[in-house]
């Protein structure tokens, strides 16, 4: 059966798209087979958010903190560089 | 586990045995070529070093140039210079009479212009194509095997399929008495505490966090944020959104054994297992860096596709995802695509990959030595004189 996106860990709040999800798309996340809702157009290999990310909480992904949301991303939500900062490598902020 | 190879005259072995053509200044770099393109079976690189590198710089140059030219897979070098330059022939070829390596030395100055020396060049290189010939593959054992391993053209991806299943593979040249080295310092910042809980010991966990924070404190010198350069625009269009992201699926190419030591860039490792090299992320400066340390063979994965390689070692591409393979098969070896289209396991995948490096190690080219792609460069890590 063909996988619509891929969730690594149990911890994490993002999935990872393996092909592109349209808009309202009903999708299956495996390998634990939650049912998810894209709210927006995903493009393969990007993220959606699999729960609410609170504005400030960390982006989970392989069970680490791969960023922080810069605004709230709804469940099914687009993630990726317009709503998420990193934390390292930030020269701009000293 | 037995594969055959060339024995070197100092007691390593290399999957090749090759004729390197190697212009020790920028300036000797057209003769080089011109050499190694009129004498068949020679391949020579193309650099801008060789000249106004202070201290430390010198030492870290000599080094890299020395420990590449040095390289199992090499069975004699031609060293060409022009005559005034800091880095000479004669300095390298020092080092490769300490490792017995057979060379020869070519000045263009002595030999009265570029015209010339590449006369000379031509019989020079002759000579050593005709000594190295008399090598022959034997029976070794697979734990003399030291892999480098690398991604460049990452996508999301590349943490899905094709690192995961180098790291099996990684796995099982470790579980054989192989070696492993994995480097691109940059891309373990945010997956550095993933590693040190991996170390061997309290010493090399010390080392790996001691040069990532070197490294990152270097990147935040620049003023900015390193997003944009480390995840690259190709990066962040395949859908990495920061470079801890990108960290935690690059090191998973390295596979789960503990980490046995942490050296310089372009160091040799002095034990066996999984290894840390020291060093920046960038595709042509890893590449030369792990070759300089010994390295035979790299395996190279890829989700937006490059066809880097090397001239004195074989570069096994793995794509990360089916479409890539599809674009750019030219240039690529394996398919860990597969994985993500349903039919494969990551450890199957790791098998074949495992596999492949058997093979090439044993003589079969892989697409970057078919298409004769030979990137070489060093990073510069002292003021432009």
């Amino acid at each position: 059966m063909p996988v619509d996106a891929i969730r690594i860990d149990p911890r994490d709040n993002v999935a990872t798209a393996l092909r592109e999800l349209a808009a309202g798309e009903c999708l299956t996340l495996s390998p634990a087979g939650e049912s998810l809702t894209a709210l927006e157009t995903i493009p393969a290999g990007h993220k959606l958010a699999v729960r609410t990310i609170e504005r400030g909480a960390p982006v989970i992904k392989y069970g680490e903190t791969i960023g922080l949301a810069t605004r709230e991303i709804a469940a099914g939500g687009y993630v990726h560089v317009h709503n998420v900062a990193g934390r390292r490598g930030r020269g701009d902020l000293l | 586990m037995k594969i055959p190879a060339f024995l070197s005259k100092n007691g390593q072995i290399g999957v090749r045995n090759h004729i390197l053509v190697f212009p020790t200044i920028i300036c000797a770099a057209q003769v080089a070529e011109a050499v190694s393109r009129a004498v068949p079976g020679t391949v020579s690189v193309n650099h801008p070093h060789g000249c106004g590198h202070l201290g430390e710089e010198r030492e870290h140059m000599v080094r890299t140039m020395a420990g590449y030219c040095a390289n199992p897979n090499v069975g004699g070098v031609l060293l060409v210079g022009l005559g005034c330059e800091l880095i000479s022939p004669q300095v390298i070829a020092a080092e490769l009479a300490a490792r017995r390596v057979p060379y020869a030395i070519l000045s263009i100055q002595a030999c009265g212009g570029s015209a010339a020396a590449v006369r000379r060049g031509v019989e020079l290189a002759r000579r050593l194509k005709r000594q190295a010939r008399r090598a022959e593959r034997i029976e070794v054992d697979l734990s003399q095997l030291k892999i480098g391993v690398k991604c460049g053209g990452s996508d999301t991806f590349s943490g899905l399929s094709a690192n995961p299943a180098l790291g099996a593979a990684s796995d099982r040249l470790v579980a054989a008495g192989g070696t492993v080295i994995m480097t691109e310092v940059p891309e373990m910042i945010g997956a550095e505490e993933v590693l040190s809980r991996r170390a061997a010991n309290q010493r090399v966990a010390a080392r790996i966090r001691q040069i990532t924070r070197r490294m990152e404190q270097s990147i935040m010198r620049a003023g900015v944020d390193v997003r944009g350069t480390e995840p690259s625009p190709g990066n962040i269009a395949g859908g990495l959104t920061t470079l801890e992201e990108k960290s935690l699926g690059a090191v998973l190419k390295g596979g789960s054994t503990p980490i046995r030591q942490v050296v310089g860039y372009a160091e040799s490792p002095s034990r066996t297992g999984l290894v840390i090299m020291d060093g920046p992320a960038l595709d042509a400066v890893s590449l030369t860096g792990l070759l300089a340390a010994g390295a035979q063979i790299i395996v190279f994965t890829t989700g937006r596709g490059t066809p880097l390689g090397a001239a004195i070692a074989p570069v096994i591409k793995v794509a990360t995802n089916s479409r890539l393979f599809q674009a750019m098969g030219d240039d690529l070896d394996l398919n860990a695509g597969e994985i993500l289209d349903g039919g494969m396991s990551i450890d199957a995948m790791g098998q074949r990959i495992f596999e492949k490096i058997c093979a090439v190690a044993g003589g079969e080219a892989t697409r970057s030595e078919i298409l004769q792609h030979h990137e070489f460069a060093i990073h510069n890590i002292g003021p432009a004189v």
